[in-house]
């Protein structure tokens, strides 16, 4: 019979309908699946029993092959044995040659922004290499649990952007996956200690993995972690450290550089060795086979370890410094420090973060696998698994939430990337004397042009008394309720106007939509400023040209000369000209023009107006 | 008769608990639903019910309600791994006939 689990009160499933749920650590080198069991999260082991899946997958003669196995066959077969993809995934061409990162692939020339590598089995994007890993892991993980997965929490980097996110996904719906969550490494190893059940505060979480080193500093605050700030390096880790004793033990052992691959690699090997010994011992013996076929024999203890690797440590502790003074924080303002990656095992990096952050870190869990069980323990709740009570409220905003002002442009109310719900509001005015009615128009994406976000919704407030324009007041609310419906509110302050409207904002877009919306904005950023200065500069315009002309018919008569006259009508009519043209500078250059032409008419009325409020009255009147 | 435990079983639920930091035992049930007529409820317990009984196997509280103990009495549960699999199984000897994958039972 299939076999049971022990659910929380209440929550056991019907036969045939248990919400197996997943949590995924998507890793560069490595990557795990974890599931929760009786309300305990555990990493799942293949058949052989190893619960690390190597990220890499080699598209093989005889067919597909991930992990270990394909990881064996890099050196011999290394255009179509594909490691890394997380390094890609996400990104355009352009970046990736940019990346800086010798990757040994042959980048194939595509129409789109998505790099494929040629191999084999034909053009692969970092998305279907992701997707396979993922699709192992499930299969491993459908076994073990004995029946199809409901839903996966994935993990991402917190500093992942939103293509990088989206591409995650993408890999995941390729897989046949259903994508509860998204969520960030350092959050998902802070949930894995049990911190989101804990008071509001400040987390440090120290990731130093087999390639790179991630610091983030997280803020929970009700139930939800804020990531205040990321730092690390792309190229720091526990291989730097086993190339330094590797060096070392070359220099002592009197190894040339000339020594051949074969030589290196064994001693890259013995290095790794011996800075495993060194975490519960204080010396490790060597023996290393030397070119010439002899052996030598050595002693590492671990003071000399210590300073050899002393320098790299230093580089990460800068990161952490760097990262506190990004969240603006003081290092006494953290209240603890969760280890993370399997380099944390080493004692001099836990003496050197005890001594940074003033307090002993959290190392009680395995730190190659705190990511995937913070993510099983969320996919657990996700899956419905858990008492409504325990739900974590840690959805985000996709993208940001506006209105539209005048000319055109669009002011961001709640930028994207905020958890939900969340309420913002902002003050809004007139544009134009005796104004009654104000359009509302709702808009999401990250562009500055209305023309290129998305319409969401329009309403309009109307019945508001008639003022100056700029002195109504209308207080503009965005709401979005946790299931991410977005109610809009506008009150005009003075008189109590209201009016409002309810819209479904992430629901309105495809994944697609707003993949290639972001895409977009970060593609025409510069586009977007100019068009942006441009609009500004126009809005600006016109409201000089309204005013003007309200005033000439006022009092224009009366205070101009005929030539006068002439001269301002002049200038404004090359202003209206200007207006409808495309050029940011010479619409500038005319309504400095303007400025200048009608300086001494504008000083006149000053002078009239202040005459007329003085008129009738004595001087002693304006003296206290 | 009563509701007994394997060793195995014992020492997973005992973890189980201590990791979870509370409950009384493990409660064991059954209730109507599912292809073949009954299936089986395996949940930690919080709270007790007047009318509950109450088995103490290994050490460990094993809580049953009075209806649910006339389609349970004698079962032993054990866990045991299938492969990558593994979990609790009920050894039920009311059981006339289950369903393919033995989720859901009839008496």
């Amino acid at each position: 019979m299939a076999l049971l689990q022990i659910a929380e009160p209440g929550r056991s499933a019907a036969p045939h309908q248990h919400r197996l749920a997943a949590g995924i650590d998507l890793g560069t080198t490595n990557s795990l699946i974890a599931t929760v069991r009786s309300g305990r999260p555990e990493t799942l082991p293949d058949g052989e029993g190893r619960h690390l899946l190597p990220s890499v997958v080699r598209y093989a003669e005889e067919g597909l092959v991930v992990g270990h196995a394909a990881k064996a066959a890099a050196a011999e077969d290394p255009l179509n044995t594909l490691a890394s993809a997380k390094r890609l995934i996400g990104r355009g061409i352009e970046e990736v040659r940019g990346l800086g990162t010798r990757l040994p692939y042959e980048f194939v020339r595509t129409d789109t922004a998505v790099p494929r590598i040629r191999t084999r089995a034909g053009d692969i994007s970092p998305v279907e290499v992701s997707a396979e890993i993922l699709r192992a892991l499930a299969q491993r993980a459908e076994v073990a649990l004995g029946g199809d997965l409901t839903g996966v929490v994935i993990t991402v980097p917190a500093y992942f952007d939103e293509p990088q996110r989206q591409a995650t996904k993408d890999a995941a719906r390729l897989a046949g996956l259903k994508v509860l969550r998204l969520l960030n490494e350092p959050t998902a190893a802070a949930v894995a200690y049990g911190l989101d059940r804990e008071a509001d505060g400040i987390h440090a979480v120290f990731d130093l993995g087999g390639g790179t080193f991630d610091i983030s500093i997280l803020r929970l605050r009700r139930g939800v972690f804020e990531v205040l700030a990321t730092g690390g390096d792309s190229a720091l880790g526990g291989d730097d450290m086993d190339l330094l004793l590797a060096e070392w033990i070359m220099f002592q052992a009197g190894i040339g550089d000339e020594a051949d691959h074969h030589i290196l690699r064994g001693l890259m090997r013995d290095a790794c060795d011996a800075k495993e010994r060194l975490t519960d011992q204080d010396r490790a013996p060597l023996r290393i086979a030397l070119p010439d076929g002899r052996h030598w024999a050595g002693v590492i203890d671990r003071n000399t370890f210590d300073d050899l690797i002393d320098p790299l440590i230093s580089r990460a502790i800068a990161a952490c410094r760097r990262a506190l003074r990004d969240a603006g924080l003081k290092v006494e303002e953290v209240k603890d420090v969760v280890m993370v990656g399997g380099a944390t095992r080493v004692p001099r990096v836990r003496a050197r973060v005890e001594h940074f952050f003033g307090m002993t870190p959290l190392v009680d869990l395995d730190p190659d696998r705190v990511v995937a069980l913070g993510a099983a323990l969320q996919a657990d709740v996700l899956a419905g698994n858990k008492p409504d009570s325990d739900m974590l409220l840690l959805d985000v905003i996709p993208l940001s939430l506006g209105l539209e002002t005048m000319g055109g442009l669009v002011e961001r109310i709640v930028p994207r990337n905020t958890p939900i719900p969340v309420a913002r509001a902002q003050e809004f005015t007139t544009f134009k004397d005796g104004q009654t009615a104000m359009a509302l128009h709702i808009l999401q994406g990250e562009r500055d042009l209305v023309a290129h976000c998305r319409s969401l919704a329009r309403f309009e407030l109307r019945g508001f008394p008639p003022m100056v324009a700029g002195a109504a007041r209308i207080r503009v609310t965005f709401e979005v309720d946790a299931d991410g419906l977005l109610n809009v509110s506008a009150v005009e302050q003075t008189s109590g106007v209201q009016a409002r409207v309810e819209v479904k904002p992430s629901h309105g877009l495809t994944d697609g939509e707003i993949e290639s919306m972001l895409r977009e904005s970060l593609t025409h950023s510069s586009e977007d400023m100019e068009a942006r200065r441009l609009r500004e500069q126009r809005v600006e315009a016109q409201r000089t040209v309204e005013a003007l002309r309200a005033a000439l018919s006022k009092d224009g008569d009366a205070l101009l000369s005929a030539e006068e006259r002439r001269r301002i009508d002049q200038a404004l009519a090359e202003l209206e000209l200007r207006l409808a043209g495309e050029d940011e500078a010479s619409l500038k250059a005319a309504m400095e023009n303007l400025d200048r032409t009608c300086g001494f008419y504008v000083e006149r009325r000053m002078n009239r107006s202040i005459q007329s409020a003085m008129a009738g009255h004595k001087v002693e009147e304006f003296q206290s | 008769m009563g509701i007994s435990m394997t060793t195995a079983a014992a020492n997973h639920v005992r973890g189980y608990l201590e990791n979870r930091g509370k409950g009384l035992g493990v409660r064991l049930g059954v209730r109507t639903s599912g292809c073949s007529g009954m299936a089986y409820v395996l949940e930690f317990a919080d709270e007790l019910e007047p009318e509950d009984q109450v088995f103490e196997s290994l050490g460990v509280k094993v809580i049953v309600d009075p209806k649910s103990l006339l389609y349970l009495d004698g079962t032993e549960l054990d866990y045991t791994r299938e492969g990558l699999n593994e979990g609790f199984k009920f050894n039920n000897p009311n059981v006339k006939d289950a369903c393919g994958c033995g989720e859901s039972f009839n008496i």
